[in-house]
């Protein structure tokens, strides 16, 4: 499953990025990492704030160019954007004069899907993500959860082969996190799609993903934990957290992940936390 | 529903105590009819003019200047504010003149338009463009600039050209910008139209203001107003309409401000 023996979905090769600033001054953000991705493979970015996990995935996206190193996506350099992935934002993403249906339509339509067509296939995904009755609202008529619901649809509609998620259920309350942790677990398992789920909360990472990167605070901040999740599916995310598979996964990751977090707050103290 | 009676009977109890103030104020000899008028002479001189029907051409031309002002400015500051909103570099040149054109008195202007562009209402169109070509202008730029990052990057990830963001970004996003200036761009084509028939005409509403004044008929100046008020509550009004259409996916508190 570590997408070394066959072709990975996106591998990472020798990746670092050095911001530059206006003063000349350098700040290395992410030191050269390795990374592969397998078809299909969900894998969760896990690290302190501010420590490049969402650098490290708008890499992947395309939305940044990496200082070093360079981004393969089924065996082929990125260059731009990158085509085959969605992105799922942390921040509200939505096009706030568009209604959910056509949020969700518009990224068929630019594919050149035709509008009809468009739109009745956006319906579907609006009904997949429970939102049938909600097509006509727009963003500001929605809650955070359902408006989030209307983002992944928007973005599982194009059908990716990549899904990238910075942090996507972060600004969501506890038990509308759990619920959306489910549906997206729900969505993935039919589709199999390789997802990067970038997100500080531990117990999030474990419960959803295939296998957990630990990532260090920055700068130059490296991958320094690579640990499998062998809890069988589907999985309830919630369920998962009393089993003692779960318990253990999170001591042992936790015990690393604490003395990087503690290092990230001894480093950012009194800084402005770096631009992700 | 009950507070926004309360609120129209204070807005109309506002109207009546000083129209009360005025016509007890020129019966006692407080204020000297010949210059304050009477709101009585007033009301009767503005129902004369609409019941012989003189003051209707005179509309007609205001509206139709600042209608044109109204389109041409708008049109002109939505394609500049969006052109040079994604030209770094030609912005940068410019900016000092626009900020030296749009900080310069218009009226300084009206006697060269009317030169260039004759008595007629092309002068006057003219004056009112200034005045909202650079109100739009500058909206417009601004919410091509300032388009939300997130959104920005959500629509190259969905896989948008340069053009499809035009279509399903910037340009709503301006339109909104456009919208929230309106109001503004509206009353500034009015104050061109006026200004301008007010400073060389031979019709509208600023040339009968500008009449009433050479022959010291206070009545007149004083009825010109009024018919110019409610024309501008009129056009406002159109304008509400029209915002609350196209805006409907505002949410309601942007829209109407501190109200509820």
């Amino acid at each position: 499953m570590r997408g070394e023996a066959h072709q990975a979905a996106v591998r990472l090769e020798g990746v670092s990025i050095t911001y530059r600033f206006p003063d000349g001054r350098r700040y290395p953000a992410v030191a050269p990492t390795d990374l592969a991705i397998a078809p299909g493979e969900f894998v969760a970015l896990v690290g302190p704030t501010g420590c490049g996990k969402s650098t490290l995935l708008n890499v992947v996206a395309g939305l940044v160019t990496p200082t070093t190193g360079r981004v393969l996506v089924d065996g082929t350099p990125l260059l731009g954007i990158n085509t085959r992935a969605g992105y799922l934002f942390q921040q509200e993403a939505l096009f706030p004069w568009k209604t959910a249906l056509a949020n969700v339509a518009v990224g068929l339509e630019v594919k050149g899907v035709p509008r009809a067509q468009a739109q009745e296939r956006a319906r579907q995904w609006l009904a997949r993500v429970g939102l049938a009755g909600f097509a006509d609202r727009f963003p500001h008529e929605l809650s955070g959860g359902q408006k989030k619901r209307v983002g992944l649809a928007q973005v599982l509609a194009r059908e990716p082969a990549i899904l990238l998620m910075d942090e996507p259920f972060g600004p969501l309350d506890a038990q509308t996190r759990a619920i959306m942790g489910d549906l997206l677990l729900e969505l993935w398992s039919a589709e199999k799609k390789a997802v990067l789920f970038v997100t500080h909360d531990l117990e999030e990472a474990i419960a959803l993903a295939d296998r957990v990167l630990i990532m260090s605070a920055g700068p130059e901040a490296r991958i320094i934990g690579d640990h499998p999740v062998p809890i069988p599916r589907p999985r309830d995310t919630h369920e998962v957290r009393l089993t003692s598979t779960f318990v253990e996964i999170h001591r042992t990751l936790w015990h690393q992940l604490r003395s990087e977090v503690l290092k990230g707050y001894a480093r950012s103290e009194g800084k402005e936390e770096p631009v992700s | 529903m009950r507070a926004r009676a309360i609120l129209l009977f204070w807005q109309i109890a506002v109207l009546v105590l000083f129209l009360a103030l005025w016509h007890f104020g020129t019966a006692i000899g407080w204020l000297d009819p010949f210059f304050f008028s009477r709101p009585l002479d007033v009301l009767e001189r503005t129902w004369r003019d609409f019941a012989s029907g003189v003051i209707w051409r005179h509309l007609w031309i205001t509206l139709l200047e600042t209608i044109l002002a109204f389109v041409i400015g708008s049109v002109g500051g939505v394609v500049a504010g969006f052109w040079l909103a994604r030209r770094e570099l030609l912005s940068a040149i410019l900016q000092p003149y626009l900020k030296a054109i749009n900080a310069m008195p218009r009226v300084v202007l009206a006697p060269i338009f009317a030169l260039w562009f004759g008595l007629g209402i092309w002068s006057k169109v003219a004056l009112g463009v200034t005045l909202v070509f650079f109100i739009v202008f500058f909206a417009v730029y601004q919410g091509v600039r300032e388009v939300n990052p997130v959104l920005v990057a959500n629509a190259r990830m969905l896989g948008m050209n340069e053009r499809q963001m035009l279509r399903h970004l910037y340009l709503p996003a301006a339109l909104s910008w456009m919208f929230a200036s309106l109001h503004a761009a509206v009353g500034f084509a009015l104050v061109g139209a006026v200004v301008g028939e007010y400073l060389g005409s031979a019709a509208g509403l600023g040339y009968r203001i500008q009449q009433a004044e050479g022959s010291f008929d206070v009545t007149g100046v004083f009825s010109g107003m009024l018919v110019l008020a409610i024309f501008v509550l009129v056009i406002d009004a159109i304008v509400s309409i029209i915002e609350r259409r196209l805006l409907v996916w505002r949410p309601k508190a942007a829209l109407t401000g501190t109200e509820g």
